[in-house]
């Protein structure tokens, strides 16, 4: 057997945490263990990088496979990637250190525990991301709640402890359906390797019902309307780091499920589905964007604005096009870049003049130009303008509507004009027009470590919207063949 | 003869027991002394048990009364190490409140004795026997600091509620005893004739009787009282260990003599379970006391102990004695938790006490923190797993409605654990606890904690010793 580099890049992030929790926790600003987290996470990504330059992208073949026993007969800890997965737990450890040198100027106390909470997240979502047994994957799916309800809880603004609550449970009841059916699975199928379910596939009388059960976890989480209301609330009181980590990678787990679980082993139940994605997304993109465009704080904008762009991800797979999918996967990885630049660009705001609220800004592009210039390029990218990552996933995403339901791609079109309004009103006013609060001219522009985050976003933005070649060679082959295996098993019913 | 060794662990406690009474009376100030000597029988019980009764498969003595198998031997462990560690960790307890006398060990050993019989009962007279014993016992721990007028009123209403059960199950044992001709459960089971409804009467009077020794909704109500009124170490071992026994009774007392009427018990099963989580998890929302919570909190892992049990299958029983060897370990280390909640030699046992515990104390919130997630059920914990194998049996038969209802009931526990959690980390913190705790606490919260946290590490042991259980 190879070296087993999936479960290192799961377990780095626990041992780094451990010894974060042998060392001693200094009030103020604990670089040691700041030091620790970063150096840990970096590492992390250089794994990551390495391993995508090692990912053969000539095959849909799941890659760097580990299987060991875990529970004889029952379960076996199986990881492994393909061109879908990979690019998720790439997204996952470039994020992560982002979040880390952020904490500078957002957490103030119990630092060295907020970082453990971060580095327990991290292996947690590129375990959902690798896992390739339904019970494994749930475990990581559900052990993610217990840190980002801390992180939420300890570090969140004064309703914290409702959002935390919110958050929780909703997720919560949404996956224990999930555990009934993967339970469901093991005894009407004798296994939960997701490989040999592949193959093997399930009887289609019990898919919608296990469809359903899915769903209700991944509805949940993506956040799909109207099951989204715990989203703003979580993302208006975590900390920067937790909102990054949240709108950055969180969501991406759902999206992720759908392709990898709901497509892969329900067919014939996700073609049956259809119209129901499709209505929840529309309405997801349409109904969000027009309260997003009312909201008075900037962070429940962005918040509802992720519902909107997570609407047109959902659309996208269910399209079931390869062109559908793909937009999927990237306006993912997009959605992943840019909402975590504009949560951490609000950070910056709010760390100088603490209000989250737009009408308290305004005219502050001579003030802090730096800044303004980063925070157009990422409310660009946002609404999709060409020449960001937004734009290709988008454009995909409604080129494959087109081709499957032409009204469903007409309506989902508004969602974009309507995302272009909302961000860009956003811009004018907290940007340009008139000097609101002679207190606004107190603001210093980026400091070093934010400007050093918000340029390691704004380069891929910008390269993958130039250039999204690397991207499209990663998921090709998986995605057609995970369609080709789509349609045979609806030919063959 | 040479069966006798079989049961030499239950002669040498019962042994045991009149020496240190006769020592109790003769030497004077021989409280520390009797404590020592019943922890030293219980170990060297324990040791019997493994030695003489572990690789055995399945024998019946005395005329089939008594029966050791598996599941009687792994049982008796269980029952003797619980006994163990809460007799080991609640002498600060005792002796804070000065209650450290020298029948608080002898009780435990007798209730424990009556346990050991009930477990390895095959007769409905042993059983009842046992039973007997272990409540007697019980009546006298409830009431144990007896200058305090909640304890005294704990032991009185248990006493009498108790009673009450006893006497149902004693009349259900005649109605059986009546139909069948025998109190042996190996012929009742094939005297069998399930046109007799009066037999069905009999086994719904003895699973009232027992439901309420478990405490499952509706017998539950003198539980929330009891565990309240109790001293802390006594509600230590009423939620650990006379529910192991009184469960062994259940499968024995269900697949024994009655499986050919599953039937007829199955929806009773079912409904005590769903009764049991839904009221637990509701029920306990609004409490302030941490005792009271807990006693809410038992009942409703009581009823996931009994869905594994309504399946009717010998996955079903294996995963309701994983459920209950995983919660016990979870109620010692939240037990040794409130132990620890000590100031100038007073003892604290509010929920709001805990406010802010993590800023004085990282180490016992980072325990906390972990129980409570397991006892929520959280992967990875090992709460989630006892879970999981329950439901896992369940669904294996079809039973899709207690398993949903179950796991939503889950979501609604979660709140209430995630309440705790909430005050013990978010919330402001207040005075500083004691630290200066005694080793063996110290020693059974950190070793019950990091069972919880690393048991997804290796699942598998576990299963291995529950697997040889085969009662069907």
């Amino acid at each position: 057997m190879n070296f087993p580099i999936l479960s290192s890049l799961i377990l780095l992030p626990i041992v780094g945490a451990l010894f974060l929790f042998f060392t001693k926790d200094k009030d103020g600003n604990n670089l040691t263990a700041k030091y620790v987290a970063l150096f840990v996470t970096i590492v992390n990504f250089l794994i990551s990088i390495y391993l995508w330059l090692l990912f053969d992208t000539t095959t849909s073949a799941f890659q760097f496979v580990e299987e060991r026993i875990w529970i004889k007969d029952f379960i076996n800890y199986k990881v492994g990637v393909d061109g879908i997965s990979i690019l998720f737990i790439l997204l996952t450890t470039f994020i992560t250190p982002l979040c880390i040198v952020s904490v500078n100027n957002t957490v103030k106390n119990r630092l060295r525990d907020f970082l453990i909470a971060i580095l327990i997240m991290e292996s947690f979502m590129i375990g959902v991301f690798c896992a390739l047994d339904l019970i494994v994957f749930y475990l990581f799916f559900e052990a993610g709640l217990i840190p980002m309800f801390l992180i939420i809880g300890i570090w969140g603004g004064p309703k914290r402890v409702y959002s935390a609550f919110k958050f929780f449970l909703y997720t919560l009841l949404g996956s224990v359906l999930m555990l009934v059916a993967i339970i469901s699975i093991y005894w009407i199928s004798g296994t939960t390797d997701v490989i040999k379910l592949y193959e093997l596939g399930i009887d289609a009388k019990y898919q919608n019902l296990l469809w359903l059960a899915f769903f209700s976890s991944f509805a949940v989480k993506t956040p799909m309307w109207p099951v989204h209301t715990w989203l703003p609330d979580a993302h208006v009181e975590a900390p920067t780091a937790g909102s990054v980590l949240l709108a950055a990678i969180l969501l991406k787990m759902a999206g992720y499920g759908f392709i990898r679980f709901s497509l892969g082993l329900f067919p014939v139940a996700s073609e049956i589905f259809t119209p129901l994605i499709y209505t929840l997304s529309v309405i997801a993109i349409i109904f969000t964007s027009f309260i997003a465009l009312m909201q008075e704080d900037m962070k429940k904008l962005i918040a509802y604005s992720s519902v909107a762009h997570m609407g047109f991800v959902t659309l996208g797979i269910f399209t079931l096009q390869q062109q559908g999918i793909e937009g999927s996967i990237i306006q993912m990885i997009s959605h992943g870049l840019v909402s975590a630049a504009l949560f951490l660009c609000v950070g910056v705001v709010y760390d100088r003049m603490h209000s989250r609220l737009i009408k308290s800004y305004g005219g502050i592009v001579t003030i802090i130009p730096k800044y303004s210039i980063l925070f157009m390029l990422f409310s660009l990218a946002a609404l999709g303008l060409p020449g960001t990552s937004g734009f290709i996933g988008e454009f995909l995403i409604l080129m494959g509507a087109f081709k499957d339901n032409f009204l469903v791609a007409i309506i989902a079109s508004f969602g974009v004009i309507l995302g272009a309004a909302y961000m860009l009103w956003l811009y004018k006013r907290v940007i340009f027009g008139k000097l609101v609060n002679e207190d606004l001219k107190q603001m210093v522009d980026l400091n070093r470590s934010e400007y050093l985050i918000l340029t390691c976003l704004a380069v891929p933005t910008l390269f993958f919207g130039f250039y999204p070649e690397p991207l499209f060679n990663t998921i090709e082959v998986s995605v057609s063949d995970l369609i080709n295996m789509h349609n045979l098993n609806i030919a063959s019913k | 003869m040479d069966s006798l060794n079989l049961i030499l662990p239950e002669i040498f406690i019962s042994l045991s027991v009149m020496f240190l009474l006769i020592l109790g009376v003769f030497k004077k100030d021989s409280s520390q002394l009797t404590f020592n000597l019943s922890l030293f029988t219980i170990l060297i019980a324990a040791i019997i048990t493994v030695n003489e009764t572990y690789s055995i498969n399945r024998v019946t003595l005395f005329k089939d009364s008594v029966v050791i198998d598996p599941m009687a031997s792994l049982m008796k462990i269980i029952t003797l190490i619980g006994g163990f560690l809460v007799l080991i960790i609640s002498s600060s307890y005792l002796k804070a409140f000065k209650i450290f006398k020298i029948e608080y060990p002898i009780l435990i050993l007798s209730s424990i004795l009556g346990m050991m019989v009930m477990i390895s009962s095959n007769d409905l007279m042993v059983f009842y026997m046992g039973l007997e014993l272990q409540s007697l016992a019980l009546y006298v721990l409830a009431t144990f600091n007896r200058d305090q007028l909640k304890s005294s009123e704990a032991g009185l209403k248990y006493f009498v509620l108790s009673a009450l059960s006893s006497g149902l199950l004693l009349y259900g044992c005649s109605l059986i005893y009546g139909f069948s001709g025998s109190t042996n459960f190996d012929v009742i089971a094939n005297q069998l004739n399930s046109n007799e409804y009066a037999l069905t009467f009999g086994i719904v009077f003895i699973l009232v009787g027992l439901a309420f020794k478990i405490s499952a909704v509706p017998f539950h109500m003198w539980a929330p009282d009891v565990y309240e009124g109790s001293p802390t170490s006594v509600t230590l071992f009423f939620t650990m260990v006379p529910k192991i026994a009184a469960l062994t009774v259940f499968i024995r007392f269900l697949y024994v003599p009655f499986i050919n009427l599953i039937d007829q018990w199955q929806m009773i099963i079912i409904f005590l379970s769903i009764a049991s989580m839904i009221f637990g998890a509701i029920a306990a929302i609004g409490q302030t006391n941490i005792k009271r919570l807990i006693a809410y909190s038992s009942i409703g892992h009581i009823g996931y102990t009994l869905a594994g049990l309504a399946t009717g299958s010998n996955d079903g029983i294996q995963s309701s004695i994983i459920y209950i060897s995983i919660y016990v370990v979870m109620n010692l280390a939240l037990f040794s938790c409130l132990l620890m909640l000590k100031r100038n030699e007073q003892y604290y046992e509010d929920i709001d006490d805990l406010s802010g515990l993590s800023k004085n104390h990282p180490l016992l919130s980072l325990c906390l923190l972990i129980i409570l997630f397991s006892l929520a059920g959280i992967p990875p914990l090992a709460g989630f797993f006892a879970k999981f194998y329950v439901f896992k049996a369940v669904i294996e038969q079809s039973m899709y409605f207690l398993a949903i209802v179950g796991l939503l009931s889950t979501v609604i526990a979660a709140f209430y654990y995630l309440r705790i959690i909430k005050i013990i980390y978010f919330d402001k913190e207040k005075e500083k606890y004691d630290t200066d705790h005694g080793v063996w606490l110290k020693f059974s919260l950190t070793f019950s904690a990091i069972l919880i946290l690393l048991y997804f590490i290796s699942p598998s042991q576990l299963i291995e010793v529950v697997s040889r259980i085969n009662i069907i």
